[in-house]
């Protein structure tokens, strides 16, 4: 089970490398229209071909990286941030009002797909890639909210946690000195889960006109320009699709990678 | 003839050998007890028998029923072996039935799946045998479903599952194991008059010799996969010519001798405590009520006493130590350490905390995976003012830790490199660390095999006798209270029925539910 | 069964009213005057404020939203600020298309999940297993929406077993209608379809390994019919979940998916919504989603008792 971690790792590394070197190297301007060059098949000077305006396809997926990651990481961090504070709170508290009331909270929040607050928050604030942030954020909340909670659940009942309540220790301080340390695998593999979720949602948001905006250039935006022209070269389409479907193909096997190398119970049989 | 003819039995799984050259026999009607600690591979054994091993094991000799070899026949032969030929109950009833299953269809399961006889025919059938295990009718029709049922209980199902097609064999895998001394007794009562009436064999697993020394025609001793000593009960317990066998017998009814406690002195007190719970809510609108765990218990222990708190599970003990623990606030009562409440307005006192403290029972789930030795057993420097750091606390490290018969090197490594009985010894240096007035044993040594429980309660002797210790022990196991107790107290549904002098209360107990207990508590036969 | 139910029927209604509450109020945070945006940037001060009072926005919030609130209790959503039609007649129209394509594809991810699911556990570890997990991985990477454009590009374009876009209405026939919906509705499926498989196939292995697992074995049940009389009804319990939660994606991912056939559904339409501020429109339909959300939840739950007796009695 050693390959998806390492074909995980590869292809995901290869996208956030694509990101980065974008920030100081693109192979043309990806704003530089070319209508006499447009749309190209993919040759020795295009690598990916060029859009309807001639714009060069491969530039356009490195800066679209970017957008992908960032909008996707930073609805991670949010979601993260809230999310396991309240589920530990939530599970120190079990039982209690403020557990009822995270968890009720939790399900009202499930009952907005994370593209209906994007409707919500567009009507208000009107389109953009910080908007598709905070609507993926807000969905990501419950989730690891709700994730924590379980785990940290089971791991009150244990002894050890006892133990650590003998002692005198807060409950504060328990959580965060043997519960997080105990849940952190779950959340770390959760979290490359709910990143390649980041980056679907972001593709489709995007492709809907609900998030990033043009001039930046978005893998979901380019797939609605692709719309159109898709009889005439399917290139477009194909390309900006395939840029998604192996970065969230590289996180998901990295999140399968790494369940198997932390997960406690392999790690006893191991040794 | 024998009905199961065990040959020269090898098991290796995964190149890991199981089982080493194994060969017993049981006859029609008999009952053999296969006894081990655990890795000694019994339950590898019963599940060789049965066809069951994992996929991955590899079988070498002859497993014969009725003269024919089990081994040489495939899954589906196997299949139509197992149910009818061979039954077996396990250890945890709790879990042994389907949830979304009625306990009917699965006891008529059994003889369907056969084809044995007809539906209508098959639910007579069940019903009988849910007669037969002790479960009448009226008040356990075949609609019920597990979760309604108490252990024994389902346990109960689970046999009249296993018997539904009168086997020749029944294999139990320590079928008492999980369940209260007065039911384990009628469990084995019902087990032995189901081999009495329907003339099966009977293989019985088991790490409790006192469970079958008044039960099994033959007993088969077993260690690491390899058979030790085997004979008829009475021969062997007479002329044990194993050295293990006898550690085993001595381990098993391990008596240890208290140093002489000082003269009464109260420590703790416990004045008519009150622990309820609030029950789920049934109506929305209307007060859900409460459970009431702990009913006004009041009791003494004194300096330097060693008490005992014996009951079955449900009692109130575990709610009751929670308390004195500080864990959970009282309803009613109060609780005093040396005068002191543990519990002063709305949280515990800190300065009573420190003077107690804690052995659990779980060995492997009373330590944090991720912390090394020296941070484990340091956590209740927590509750001093100024804990002690550098030398002074690697020091008072070591010096815990050789206590309880460890190394001070010991201290850098994490808790996944010890043993259960060693982990124990790790709990018991982080419970003495502070030098507490009082430490509370909860169900300290139920967890471990019967040596490492022997070592463990001479440790708490040497320990009385270093450190003059004053505890309460919790426990179900009444052998083991007896011998490292000099009081004890008797709980049953939350409040304590009969307190006195350990011995006293053992030789001649008072109230009939402590007459119950002490007679339903096996026992092992005096030597000679 | 019954207090269950009634339970259950008491926290949709609380969830439905709290729902409705956040929606409106963070509709009604919007910047941006509906009747102003209508009349453009030159209109009449009393233009506006005549407009304002024809829409009812002159009405003190809670008042408007007490009417909305009871207005869709009869079914009434009110009138769109830029059709000037009943709302109603608008989102019920839309609904058409837009709720048999989330069932049409729950029934397909359903019917490819649990055979794929189920053959993928019961082979554990071979290649059967290899196999579905592989197809799985990828189905659960490819966006929903570039895999509709990839069908249109093969089956409508290339293949012209379909037509491209649009759709022809219910009142050609059933039929016309299944088929103009099919392939959106295999571009929704197969991707929660993957999802699902997995899930399928892990509740199942968990369950395999339970305690009552081995005593089925015990009593003569062979590995199939293990699987198939105890595991099975088990498994359906985290199965169920998902498909719960499973509801909602797709009748979200049906908004998006409705952009890439040209499907006159409840997306469009919003989409137009947003676009024209017809913040009523936006409102309802936002509205209808979470109460479809929330229903299934509902049934989700109701679901759960039928397969678990131990939450009949629980309340």
């Amino acid at each position: 089970m050693r390959r998806n971690l390492i074909l995980g790792g590869f292809l995901s590394c290869l996208v956030v490398l694509a990101a980065l070197v974008s920030f100081i190297w693109t192979p043309y301007d990806v704003a530089a229209m070319d209508i006499p060059a447009k749309l190209r098949p993919p040759s020795a000077s295009h690598w990916f071909g060029t859009d309807h305006f001639g714009r060069d396809m491969f530039s356009m997926i490195m800066v679209g990286a970017r957008t992908s990651i960032a909008v996707a990481l930073v609805a991670v961090g949010i979601g993260m941030a809230l999310g396991i504070p309240l589920g530990l709170m939530a599970a120190a508290r079990k039982d209690s009002w403020l557990d009822e009331l995270i968890m009720r909270g939790n399900d009202l929040v499930f009952a907005f797909p994370s593209l209906v607050i994007a409707i919500l928050i567009t009507a208000i604030l009107g389109p953009g890639a910080i908007n598709a942030i905070i609507a993926i954020g807000i969905f990501n909340i419950p989730v690891f909210a709700r994730i924590t909670r379980g785990a940290a659940l089971s791991l009150w009942e244990r002894e050890f946690i006892m133990a650590a309540r003998v002692a005198g220790k807060s409950q504060t301080r328990i959580s965060f000195e043997h519960i997080l340390p105990n849940v952190l695998n779950l959340l770390i593999v959760q979290g490359t889960i709910q990143f390649s979720l980041g980056i679907l949602a972001e593709a489709g948001l995007s492709y809907v006109g609900l998030g990033a905006q043009p001039p930046v250039p978005s893998w979901g935006r380019m797939l609605a320009d692709a719309q159109t022209m898709v009889s005439l070269a399917p290139h477009m389409a194909l390309i900006p699709g395939l840029a998604i479907v192996l970065t969230v193909l590289g996180l998901n096997l990295l999140g399968d990678g790494l369940r198997d190398l932390l997960d406690p119970r392999l790690r006893v049989r191991r040794s | 003839m024998s009905l199961l003819d065990i040959q020269n039995l090898s098991l290796q799984i995964g190149g890991l050998p199981i089982l080493k050259d194994v060969s017993f026999s049981v006859a029609p009607g008999e009952i053999v007890a296969v006894t081990g600690e655990s890795g000694s591979g019994k339950s590898m054994t019963a599940l060789g028998v049965i066809g069951l091993l994992p996929d991955r094991a590899e079988t070498q000799g002859k497993i014969l029923l009725e003269g024919q070899d089990l081994l040489a026949r495939n899954e589906a032969q196997m299949c139509s072996l197992r149910g009818r030929e061979i039954g077996m109950v396990f250890q945890e009833p709790m879990t042994a039935l389907n949830p979304v299953k009625t306990i009917g269809d699965q006891v008529m399961e059994t003889i369907l799946i056969h084809k044995a006889m007809p539906k209508d025919q098959a639910r007579a059938r069940a019903r009988e045998m849910l007669d037969r295990v002790g479960l009448p009718e009226d008040r356990f029709p075949l609609s019920r479903f597990p979760h309604e049922l108490s252990g024994g209980q389902r346990q109960r199902v689970v046999i009249a599952m296993a018997i539904a097609l009168r086997p020749k064999l029944l294999i139990a895998d320590e079928p008492t194991t999980a369940l209260d001394v007065t039911t384990q007794a009628q469990i084995l009562d019902l087990l032995q008059s189901l081999v009495a009436d329907f003339g099966m064999g009977l293989l019985m697993i088991t790490h409790d010799l006192a469970v079958v020394s008044d039960m099994a025609d033959r007993i088969v001793v077993m260690r690491h996969g390899e058979l030790v000593e085997q004979g008829p009960t009475r021969e062997l317990f007479r002329n044990m010519t194993h050295p293990y066998t006898k550690m085993l017998f001595e381990a098993s009814g391990h008596q240890v001798t208290l140093p002489e406690p000082p003269a009464p002195e109260p420590l703790l007190q416990v004045k008519g405590a009150v622990r309820d719970y609030r029950l789920p809510r049934k109506h929305l609108f209307r007060d859900p009520g409460y459970h009431r765990a702990v009913k006004g218990v009041s009791f003494t222990l004194n300096r330097g006493e060693r008490l005992g708190l014996v009951g079955e599970s449900g009692c109130g003990k575990s709610t009751l130590t929670r308390a004195l623990l500080g864990l959970e606030p009282l309803q009613g009562g109060e609780i005093l350490l040396d005068g002191k409440p543990v519990w002063s307005g709305h949280k515990p006192d800190p300065d009573v905390r420190r003077r107690m403290q804690v052995v659990f029972q779980d060995p492997f789930g009373s330590f944090n995976p991720r912390h090394r030795v020296d941070r484990l057993v340091t956590e209740p420097f927590h509750l001093l003012d100024t804990p002690p750091t550098g030398a002074t606390r690697d020091r008072a490290i070591a010096e815990a830790l050789e206590a309880v018969g460890l190394k001070a090197t010991d201290a850098k490594k994490y808790i996944h490199e010890f043993s259960g009985g060693q982990r124990q010894r790790i709990a018991i240096a982080r419970a003495l660390i502070i030098r507490p007035e009082l430490i509370l044993f909860d169900e300290a040594v139920s967890a471990l095999d019967v040596s490492v429980r022997a070592q463990i309660l001479d440790l708490l002797v040497e320990l009385c006798a270093a450190y003059q210790l004053s505890y309460l022990f919790i426990s179900h196991d009444l052998s083991v209270v007896r011998t490292v107790t000099d009081r004890v107290l008797v709980m049953q549904s939350g409040e304590i029925v009969e307190e006195g002098e350990t011995e006293q209360v053992f030789t001649s107990p008072r109230h009939p539910y402590t007459q119950t207990l002490i007679a339903a508590a096996p026992t092992l036969p005096a030597l000679g | 069964m019954l207090r269950y139910s009634l339970k259950r029927l008491i926290s949709l209604i609380l969830s439905l009213a709290v729902a409705s509450l956040v929606i409106f109020f963070v509709i009604e945070i919007a910047p941006g005057d509906p009747a102003s945006f209508m009349l453009g940037i030159n209109a009449q001060p009393d233009t506006i404020e005549a407009l304002r009072s024809e829409l009812g926005l002159d009405v003190p919030k809670i008042e408007r939203y007490l009417d909305w609130v009871g207005g869709m209790l009869h079914g009434d959503f009110g009138t769109s600020y830029t059709y000037r039609t009943p709302v109603t007649k608008m989102v019920t129209d839309r609904l058409w298309v837009s709720l048999p394509l989330a069932l049409y594809a729950l029934a397909l991810s359903t019917l490819i999940a649990f055979p794929a699911g189920i053959y993928a556990a019961a082979r554990r570890g071979k290649p059967g297993d290899m196999a579905v997990m592989g197809a799985t991985q990828l189905g659960v990477a490819i966006p929903n929406f570039w895999f509709a454009m990839m069908l249109v590009l093969i089956f409508a374009i290339n293949l012209r077993w379909f037509g491209a876009g649009g759709f022809a209405g219910w009142n050609k026939g059933f039929w016309t209608g299944i088929h103009s919906l099919t392939l959106p509705a295999i571009a929704l499926a197969l991707p929660q379809a993957a999802i699902l498989a997995r899930v399928m196939r892990s509740a199942l292995l968990d369950i395999l390994g339970e305690d009552f697992m081995r005593t089925a074995r015990a009593k003569g049940l062979s590995r199939r019919q293990a699987l198939w009389r105890h595991a099975l009804r088990n498994a359906m319990i985290p199965v169920l979940t998902i498909i719960g939660l499973q509801f909602s994606f797709l009748l979200a991912g049906a908004i998006i998916i409705e952009q890439v056939f040209y499907l006159p559904g409840l997306g469009r339409l919003v989409f137009q919504a947003i676009t024209a501020r017809d913040l009523i429109v936006v409102e309802s339909v936002v509205m209808l989603l979470v109460f479809a959300v929330i229903t299934v939840n509902f049934l989700v739950d109701l679901a759960y008792a039928a397969v678990d007796p131990r939450l009949r009695q629980r309340t």
